[in-house]
């Protein structure tokens, strides 16, 4: 598919269970090629929405198209085009890594002629040749989501749903989850939805993230713009000595100075409207009578955006 | 799953055999007020037997052959509650709801996945079955006992229905338990209406001919064909998946 076409349309899309509304009136596009997002906490409708978009869940209301199918009336041609990783690796730990991965295959229609030279190529891609014949129930958690992985591209989809892929990995397991995520969006082209409450994940990972709240979209576009729409100003911490009332109240006095913190002793984290105002504030610290040792501008992350936007949902 | 079958079809026959001879007169004058109760028709199969013959015919012929369906149920049960039940629990089912396989075709082949090895058993048991049942009373009826036709309709009429209903039962309670544990507690009931089966013979209220045994098999095959039809009917993805 070419990058850039819409790969999944969702119009007011609306699942519950009972008296637990789900998924709220979800609309959006996702884009081929890119790595979208799905942000929120346990329970935000992350997992649903991905079920209503395979196919796997008929919704209550709205509209869906995933890969120009309807995933109700279609989701069996469309589930040959997707792959999923879901939240727990569903691995059938009786069964050693290659016969996993060659049950899948069979299941996702891979011919049989190409079945053993395509799970080969998949273990060795994901590191997990030597152990192949190994029973899954005994890999390590890093190795059994590498194995998932693999399963979900076994068929080569051009459409990846990938539900918390680093949740419950070490740092490093998480980072070569991470690295193959990029590959797989940028150099095989394939579109990722990734679900995940990690934001520093996201941000590293998404081209473009939604911020699900209680089934809803609070938020969307990508992290810096975000970053960007949703906070205000930029923080600034300030290393100077001493750290006295005077060097305070005159930052405080500074116009486009929006707010000043004591984060540590000897640091002050300022929020100032503009970059702009990085020289006065050195001025104003050294002519207080303050040493400044260093100012260090930094952009909000979205993890603090994230936070804003969940305490702005709970005050709404 | 192994070792219950090879008690049944092959320890049962043998001990009966074994133990048969070794009852003493008197207990054996107590056998023939027994044998007076029988149904005329039995009776009558078994007459021109001495008492000793006969108890041999009775228990591996007919009381045991309620036991022999046991082990289709039983394997058909225990691989059905694993495959419904027991994927849930280990929660390896949403991974294949996600597949391109469609409700049907995943039901259908769960279903022989049970089915197709319970009646493998039952074939390869009733081959043991009757070897042991044949050498252990060879020198005592002076004939081979098996094969017979009741028992080959047994074999290809009934056990498959036997199968069949083990599984209806396991797809219908696997959809209201979570675990394999809960399954094969409560479908674990499917075995009462053998053993109904085996207290009517010696109780002389009911003993499985030709007939009995073909009707049984139809009125099974009917109650089989409503389970799974009943299972087919709630074996749909969004349901599972939303008790996932």
């Amino acid at each position: 598919m070419v990058r850039g076409t819409v790969v999944i349309e969702a119009e007011d899309l609306r699942r519950r269970f009972g008296e637990v509304v789900a998924v709220d009136g979800l609309s959006l596009e996702i884009n081929a090629g890119e790595v979208f997002g799905l942000l929120g906490h346990n329970g935000a409708g992350k997992t649903t929405t991905i079920r209503l978009f395979n196919g796997v869940l008929p919704p209550d209301g709205g509209r869906v198209r995933v890969l120009g199918l309807d995933p109700v009336r279609e989701g069996t041609l469309l589930r040959r085009r997707t792959g999923v990783l879901t939240e727990i690796p569903a691995l059938d730990g009786r069964l050693t890594a290659r016969e996993n991965l060659a049950y899948y295959a069979a299941l996702y229609g891979v011919p049989r002629s190409r079945v053993r030279r395509r799970v080969g190529k998949l273990l060795a891609k994901f590191g997990l040749s030597e152990r192949a014949d190994e029973l899954a129930g005994n890999y390590s958690k890093g190795m059994q989501q590498r194995l998932a992985l693999a399963r979900a591209l076994l068929h080569g989809p051009e459409l990846l749903f990938l539900d918390e892929p680093t949740a419950g990995l070490d740092p490093v397991a998480a980072r070569e989850v991470h690295a193959l995520v990029q590959d797989l969006s940028q150099a095989e082209g394939r579109t990722v939805v990734l679900c995940t409450h990690n934001l520093l994940e996201a941000q590293r990972l998404c081209h473009r993230v939604a911020v699900l709240e209680h089934g809803r979209l609070v938020a969307s576009g990508s992290p810096a713009e975000l970053v960007r729409s949703l906070s205000r100003g930029l923080r600034v911490e300030i290393e100077l000595s001493p750290e006295d009332r005077e060097v305070v109240e005159a930052l405080r006095g500074l116009p486009g100075i929006l707010e000043v913190v004591k984060a540590h002793p000897g640091i002050l984290e300022v929020k100032v409207a503009s970059h702009l105002v990085l020289p006065e504030i050195a001025r104003v610290v050294v002519g207080a009578g303050g040493s400044l040792f260093r100012l260090s501008p930094r952009e909000p992350t979205l993890e603090e955006v994230y936070f804003a936007l969940h305490g702005r949902e709970e005050a709404g | 799953m192994v070792l219950v079958p090879l008690v049944i079809l092959g320890g049962l026959p043998a001990l009966i055999a074994s133990v048969t001879p070794l009852i003493p007169p008197e207990a054996m004058a107590g056998m023939e007020r027994f044998m007076e109760k029988l149904p005329q028709a039995l009776r009558a199969e078994l007459s021109g037997l001495d008492v000793e013959q006969s108890l041999l015919v009775l228990a591996l012929v007919y009381f045991l052959a309620p036991m022999y369906l046991v082990v289709p149920l039983m394997v058909a049960s225990v691989i059905a509650a694993d495959s419904f039940a027991g994927e849930m629990e280990r929660k390896t089912l949403e991974a294949l709801l996600h597949t391109p396989a469609t409700d049907a075709e995943l039901f259908l082949g769960k279903l022989l996945s049970a089915w197709i090895p319970a009646l493998g058993v039952a074939a390869v048991g009733f081959l043991l079955y009757g070897f042991v049942a044949d050498i252990c009373t060879f020198r005592a009826l002076g004939r081979l006992l098996f094969p017979n036709p009741l028992w080959a309709l047994l074999v290809a009429w009934v056990a498959p229905a036997v199968a069949g209903f083990g599984l209806g039962t396991m797809v219908l309670v696997s959809a209201r338990v979570r675990t394999f544990q809960e399954a094969y507690q409560l479908g674990g009931a499917v075995v009462l209406p053998l053993l109904l089966l085996v207290a009517g013979q010696v109780t002389g209220l009911l003993y499985l001919d030709l007939t009995v045994v073909a009707l049984l098999g139809i009125s099974l095959w009917v109650v089989d064909a409503a389970l799974l039809w009943y299972g087919a009917r709630t074996f749909r993805r969004g349901v599972l998946i939303s008790r996932l």
